[in-house]
């Protein structure tokens, strides 16, 4: 697996989302980062969530009901 | 003269918290930076600013979800939003007779177009007698707008009773807390309110230029925007964005003054809503029971503190409300507002129109000391207009 395959993103309608999901994943001590959209996803100007993909049902059962996500892919 | 006595909280609280200077100054020192505009890290710390700010408001107010809160640059900014988005031409409105005109010009510019309004006669203390709603009520009535508490008289309405009253009636309940967030216990579930419009330079102890309202979830889609542009979100369109609150909050906010509003709340919340009515009672109950025994004082209002804010309204026999008010200021050092207080039709109410009343509005940092200096100055006041 390369360094990129380890990792998925989430993607949100907007920073708000974003930052709102870091302070509950921050809070719950799950490792993930924010990072800049990367241009090969989207050509919106906003950050989104990189995690391994192996706490892929951690994070969405810690941001199920609180903040919604617009899409999770590869990165 | 020596004394400077600010009793003008009610238009704008001063001073504030420490907090509250502390982050306005920090932000514009060390963050800067647009919120949500892009990924870099001062763009990130203030999105962060402002998510404080979100949560430490849903907090206090018991809201589920941060983002159903929209910020504004006041209060009024607020109220026009929830009214001339959700009212149409032919819907029907209630409104108390005791509102602000934030609250009674957008209803007479949309009754000027065709939106029916009926105004609920409030007594002449001010209280709004929820058994008074049901009669109004027609096939058409989309809401009730409503003040949580006086401008002019203090006096708290029973927005809960209001509330029970309309639910399940599938009325909109819209409330104008300028007045009173922060400085009473707000619980929009329990209280079952839709909309509620904030500023965050009284009470919250935020700057001017700040304020905001809550939409309950699922209403965004009956209000309208009335402001569209830039949110930092899917640029790729140039539709305007629907989802909470990027759909309300065009343009950039004003971070530094979110920053000191985020700080007021986080303040509130650590010293507790309840321990700051309990002093504001104290103090407000002290004036009161001093002025009652001032000759010549007329109180408006329902003169016990325990039924209104931190407000006091007044009149003294044979002097204007703004030549007490200037006496006050230029003899004593006591700051206070005389005249309308932007409220018309409160004042019709309570019999004081167009003359107005003298209006003392304290806050979690005046102390009892200024309230007792001010009834010596207001019975000396007395005194010397007999003379």
């Amino acid at each position: 697996m390369t360094e990129m395959e380890k990792y998925h993103v989430i993607l949100f309608d907007s920073v708000h989302h974003a930052l709102r999901s870091e302070k509950i994943l921050k809070g719950m001590g799950i490792p993930h980062k924010l990072i800049p959209v990367p241009r090969h996803i989207s050509s919106d100007c906003g950050v989104c969530l990189r995690f391994t993909i192996d706490l892929r049902n951690k994070i969405e059962d810690a941001l199920n009901g609180k903040v919604d996500i617009y899409e999770i892919r590869p990165l | 003269m020596e004394q400077s006595i600010y009793f003008d909280n009610a238009a704008t609280s001063w001073p504030k918290p420490e907090e509250t200077y502390i982050a306005i100054d920090h932000f514009n020192r060390s963050i800067g930076g647009s919120p949500g505009r892009s990924g870099h890290r001062v763009s990130i710390e203030s999105g962060r600013v402002i998510m404080n700010a979100r949560e430490s408001l849903a907090q206090l107010f018991n809201i589920d979800d941060p983002f159903q809160i929209v910020f504004t640059k006041n209060a009024t900014e607020a109220l026009n939003l929830a009214i001339f988005g959700l009212l149409l031409p032919g819907d029907h409105v209630i409104t108390s007779s005791m509102e602000h005109n934030s609250v009674m010009r957008p209803l007479r510019v949309l009754e000027s177009q065709g939106v029916e309004l009926s105004i609920v006669r409030c007594s002449p203390q001010g209280y709004l007698d929820p058994d008074d709603l049901p009669a109004l009520i027609r096939e058409n009535t989309k809401a009730v707008v409503l003040t949580h508490a006086s401008n002019v008289t203090g006096t708290i309405m029973p927005i809960k009773e209001v509330g029970d009253i309309i639910r399940g009636r599938g009325l909109i309940l819209c409330v104008d807390a300028a007045q009173t967030a922060g400085a009473l216990p707000i619980d929009v579930s329990d209280m079952n309110i839709d909309l509620l419009a904030f500023t965050g330079h009284k009470s919250l102890f935020g700057s001017q230029g700040t304020g905001g309202i809550y939409i309950r979830k699922g209403l965004e889609e009956r209000i309208r925007s009335l402001m569209v542009g830039g949110t930092g979100s899917r640029s790729e369109f140039e539709i305007q964005p629907d989802f909470m609150p990027d759909k309300y909050e065009s343009g950039t906010l004003n971070t530094s003054g979110l920053a000191g509003l985020g700080a007021g709340g986080e303040y509130i919340l650590k010293k507790g809503i309840d321990h700051i009515r309990d002093k504001e009672i104290l103090m407000t109950q002290h004036f009161l029971d001093g002025l009652k025994s001032i000759s010549g004082v007329h109180i408006y209002g329902p003169g016990d503190a325990s039924r209104q804010i931190s407000v006091v309204s007044f009149n003294l026999n044979g002097m204007t409300p703004s030549e007490i008010s200037f006496t006050l200021d230029e003899h004593y050092g006591i700051m206070s507002r005389p005249g309308l207080h932007c409220a018309p039709s409160a004042h019709r109410t309570i019999g004081t129109f167009p003359g107005g009343t003298v209006r003392f509005s304290f806050g979690y940092f005046n102390t009892e000391e200024q309230i007792s200096y001010a009834l010596g100055a207001v019975q000396q006041i007395s005194r010397d207009q007999k003379k």
